[in-house]
């Protein structure tokens, strides 16, 4: 069986869908604030003051049921992943299984893994559904990340979210695993402690022996365990703090550029933590054909890596145009100023 | 500030307030909220109804000063919205400029944060509309 | 209707204003003790208070024993009547109802309402409270704001701008500038109400009736106790119609949005009651909490045609000397709106008029019949009642 984590039964995607909040906040604005005059994107996504992890989550989850089209409580687990739960103790989930109808024959919970908190879910569920012990299981990531001001990860911490219902592969999946496989070692690069508002990070330390050292283990092994090279995948969705960082491991391991291009998404609206891989992925799976391979591979602080091989199904066409796509979310926005961000992302002591 | 969080007042109504829930009586009659009683004609024969939240607006406010407890979120838009099954609802309007709004706009239901009881207090959930997504 | 109708025999009150010095029990015995004096009594039959929010507004409810036992009126029954905004009214039926019933003989009924003790945001919250706390409140509805959707959807129906319905505050502060009891004693232009700020677009300050304090109280008896006590005919002021209806605790489930159901059904057992005909009423004390209000008012009560209360405004047709006088010592706009006393400082105002006891430059001439209307909620508990001079 060797590293591979594959189950008994293979597991497909029988709906996703993504969501991302309208407003932005352009990169020099936080700059004019702060003093700095090197941006590492444009502008990020910032969440109403009437958003939070679990609005996102539940719209995202939405738009997950609309394209997958089944009964909602059919579904036997839906897992959250995301590190700004809005209770510290209660879980976010059942909040989200409530409101989308999905009550009361669940397992519901959150996860937590830094920015891999979604795929950890992921993992969770296609375990669930492919060892046969459940039909349907709902894996979310979402977050409203926090940047502590004036440091350089505020410039791209940003909110959203996208879910992805799970069920057995079949004729009604638009995408089915073929293996995954998870990388984690003890490695303090990003933490933020039980009371404090804002986390701390490595700075430089998060880079080659955290994200590199973890995405590149991952992605190796995924790939060679599969007897994969990059030929045989179409796009490669990596976890993506920055645009730099995805790129940069790509070309470590000999992924051409262009097939990381469309699921990368923080240039246009910040990282999402906890939704960053799943909300690329989505974008992905919006223009993706039936018989495409998607290599698949988050990074969270702490440190690990999830990695998936997805093969595209034939039901991704018609599937597809029943919820709003990614990119629909990504292009409606409205620009606000530092202040309001401040007022949004409650940095005001009142 | 010492006021109780009325946990289980509001933790009632969740699900009909996460969606959109309301009734139907059995001769057809569809209404917002649910009651025992049908509003239109007094059958008592009543089933849950959830609505599919596309509705229109009919007048709006702004509010610019709040009842205690959403002072945070001012100034925020309030609505009454004509829901496609027949039904009208009060709600927030959200994602949307004041400038926009107007009588017949098109809008699809939400679901956000009304308010917080205090940082240390439940969290309330429920609907409001935006415009529709384009 | 062959049961003789009660007469009111005393009316007092107190300034509406903030008053900052004075407790509700301070200004209810206040009010109560000079309605007493006014009648020639030293002692009623019994109590009802009209008041909507003392709970919450300074955290004392069973304000029947309070007054009652600081107004020294002994043991005898007292209760409150509460109907949100409509609660003064409602009070004064209930007390003319048992002097109909002939279970008591003199009877006071006093209005009060201490709303200055509480913080801004906490006295917006506690007005909402006369609306539907799971499915308004809860959205974060202030009473302003549901009154505001209603007053854009007014003016979007029929094409009335907020000029025309500043009208109607104008008109309030022209007459309670006369008023001693008033709140507000300057007359405003429609600049004023223009400049004011917004508190739920469209619906500005000056739109709307302020905050404050205040109590008034009305003696009722029959005619029989009324000549046997020695009150002088000319104090008399019969009650000669009363009506009271619900409607929909909610907005969004109202019938008509620009309909006040409740006031027209309690307008119609009223005026049946006492006989008349809206045409025959020389003024009516109509709920201006707020200006479009005000214009509704006029359509229910059968004054205006539908769509066309404001046009009343516009047309000049309701000062004081003019065809339909309203708000004839200020209204709720200028002598005030202490919520729960506000029925009973209309009844003690139209007393005055059919008595020929207004202040100067405010009496309705030949006023022969009067009408008090009182709206509880956003026009879902509605008091309309009709005085007949004796």
């Amino acid at each position: 069986m060797g590293k591979l984590l594959k189950p008994i039964k293979d597991v497909g995607i029988v709906g996703y869908g993504a969501y991302v909040p309208m407003y932005r906040i352009k990169n020099e604005e936080i700059g004019r604030v702060w003093g700095v005059s090197s941006f590492p994107i444009r502008e990020k996504s910032v969440p109403g003051l009437d958003e939070d992890a679990i609005t996102i989550g539940i719209e995202a989850a939405r738009n997950a049921l609309k394209r997958a089209r089944i009964d909602p409580r059919l579904i036997r687990a839906l897992w959250f992943g995301t590190e700004s739960k809005p209770y510290a103790v209660k879980p976010s989930a059942t909040v989200i299984a409530e409101a989308i109808g999905a009550t009361p024959d669940l397992d519901a919970a959150d996860f937590e893994f830094a920015c891999k908190a979604g795929t950890e879910a992921l993992q969770a569920a296609i375990g669930f559904v492919g060892s046969g012990m459940a039909e349907y299981a709902m894996a979310i990531g979402a977050d409203t990340s926090q940047g502590r001001p004036g440091d350089h990860l505020e410039f791209t911490a940003s909110a959203g979210g996208a879910a992805y219902l799970l069920g057995p592969k079949g004729s009604d999946t638009l995408a089915y695993f073929e293996a995954s496989y998870s990388y984690v070692t003890d490695t303090p690069d990003f933490w933020r402690r039980q009371h404090e508002h804002y986390p701390r990070h490595g700075n430089r330390f998060t880079g080659e022996p955290a994200y590199f050292h973890q995405i590149i283990s991952a992605a190796k092994t995924l790939m060679e365990e599969m007897d994969y090279t990059p030929d045989d995948f179409d796009y490669a969705v990596f976890h993506q703090p920055n645009v730099k960082f995805p790129l940069t491991a790509a070309k470590i391991l000999g992924i051409p550029k262009e097939k990381v291009i469309p699921g990368l998404l923080t240039g246009f609206i910040g990282n999402t933590y906890s939704g960053a891989t799943l909300v690329g992925v989505s974008a992905v799976l919006d223009v993706a054909k039936p018989g495409d391979r998607i290599l698949w591979v988050s990074f969270g602080s702490g440190a690990g890596s999830d990695a998936f091989s997805l093969v595209v199904q034939d039901a991704i066409e018609e599937k597809r145009d029943l919820a709003p796509k990614t990119m629909d979310y990504v292009n409606r926005k409205r620009y606000i100023d530092y202040a309001l961000y401040a007022k949004a992302r409650r940095k005001y002591i009142l | 500030m010492g006021k109780p969080m009325q946990v289980a007042r509001h933790w009632r109504h969740f699900r009909e307030k996460y969606a959109l829930i309301g009734g139907k009586c059995e001769n057809g009659h569809i209404f917002f909220p649910y009651r025992s009683v049908c509003p239109v004609c007094g059958s008592r024969n009543v089933k849950e109804y959830e609505l599919n939240g596309k509705g229109k607006v009919i007048s709006w406010t702004i509010v610019r000063n709040p009842p205690s407890g959403f002072e945070y979120y001012r100034p925020y838009p309030l609505a009454l919205i004509q829901l496609e099954e027949g039904p009208v609802v009060l709600a927030q309007l959200t994602d949307v400029d004041p400038e926009e709004i107007h009588e017949g706009m098109e809008v699809e239901m939400v679901t956000r944060k009304l308010r917080e009881f205090d940082e240390d207090g439940i969290i309330l959930y429920g609907y409001k509309f935006r415009p529709v997504l384009k | 209707m062959t049961i003789e109708k009660p007469v009111i025999i005393g009316v007092g009150m107190i300034p509406v204003g903030e008053h900052w010095k004075l407790s509700l029990r301070d200004i209810a015995v206040e009010a109560l003790l000079n309605a007493m004096d006014d009648a020639g009594v030293e002692r009623v039959d019994s109590l009802y208070v009209g008041n909507m929010i003392s709970g919450s507004f300074i955290e004392q409810e069973n304000l029947g024993a309070l007054i009652a036992d600081w107004a020294g009126l002994g043991n005898v029954p007292a209760v409150k009547v509460e109907a949100a905004c409509a609660s003064g009214g409602a009070a004064v039926q209930e007390g003319a109802k048992a002097v109909m019933a002939g279970l008591e003989d003199v009877v006071a009924v006093v209005g009060v309402e201490k709303m200055t003790d509480a913080w801004p945001s906490d006295a917006t919250r506690y007005l909402a409270y006369a609306a539907d706390a799971d499915w308004e409140l809860f959205h974060g509805a202030s009473f302003v704001a549901l009154n505001a959707l209603i007053m854009r959807h007014y003016m979007n129906t029929y094409g009335y701008t907020e000029e025309d319905l500043a009208l109607f505050a104008v008109n309030a502060h022209a007459n309670g500038a006369k008023n001693p009891y008033a709140m507000f004693k300057g007359p405003i232009k429609v600049e004023t109400v223009l400049k004011s700020p917004y508190i739920a677009d469209p619906l500005k300050l000056f739109d709307a009736s302020p905050v404050c304090d205040g109590a008034a109280a009305v003696i009722i008896t029959t005619q029989e106790k009324a000549k046997e006590l020695g009150v002088p005919r000319e104090k008399w002021v019969e009650v000669a119609g009363m009506g009271r209806a619900i409607d929909t605790i909610n907005l969004a489930n109202r019938e008509d949005l620009l309909t006040l159901k409740a006031a027209k059904i309690a307008a119609d057992r009223a005026y049946r009651m006492a006989g008349v005909e809206a045409k025959e009423v020389n003024f009516f004390e109509v709920h201006d909490a707020f200006t479009v209000m005000a214009a509704l008012s006029l359509e229910a009560l059968g004054v205006a045609k539908k769509g066309e209360g404001a046009k009343l405004a516009r047309e000049g047709q309701i000062a004081v000397d003019a065809n339909y006088p309203i708000q004839t010592m200020g209204g709720l706009k200028s002598r005030g709106h202490p919520v729960g006393a506000t029925g009973v400082y209309q009844t003690v105002e139209a007393v005055l008029q059919l008595r020929g006891e207004a202040p100067e430059g405010i009496q309705v001439p030949n006023a022969e019949v009067g009408l008090t209307q009182n709206i509880g909620g956003t026009g879902s508990n509605i008091t309309v009642n009709v005085f007949r001079r004796v």
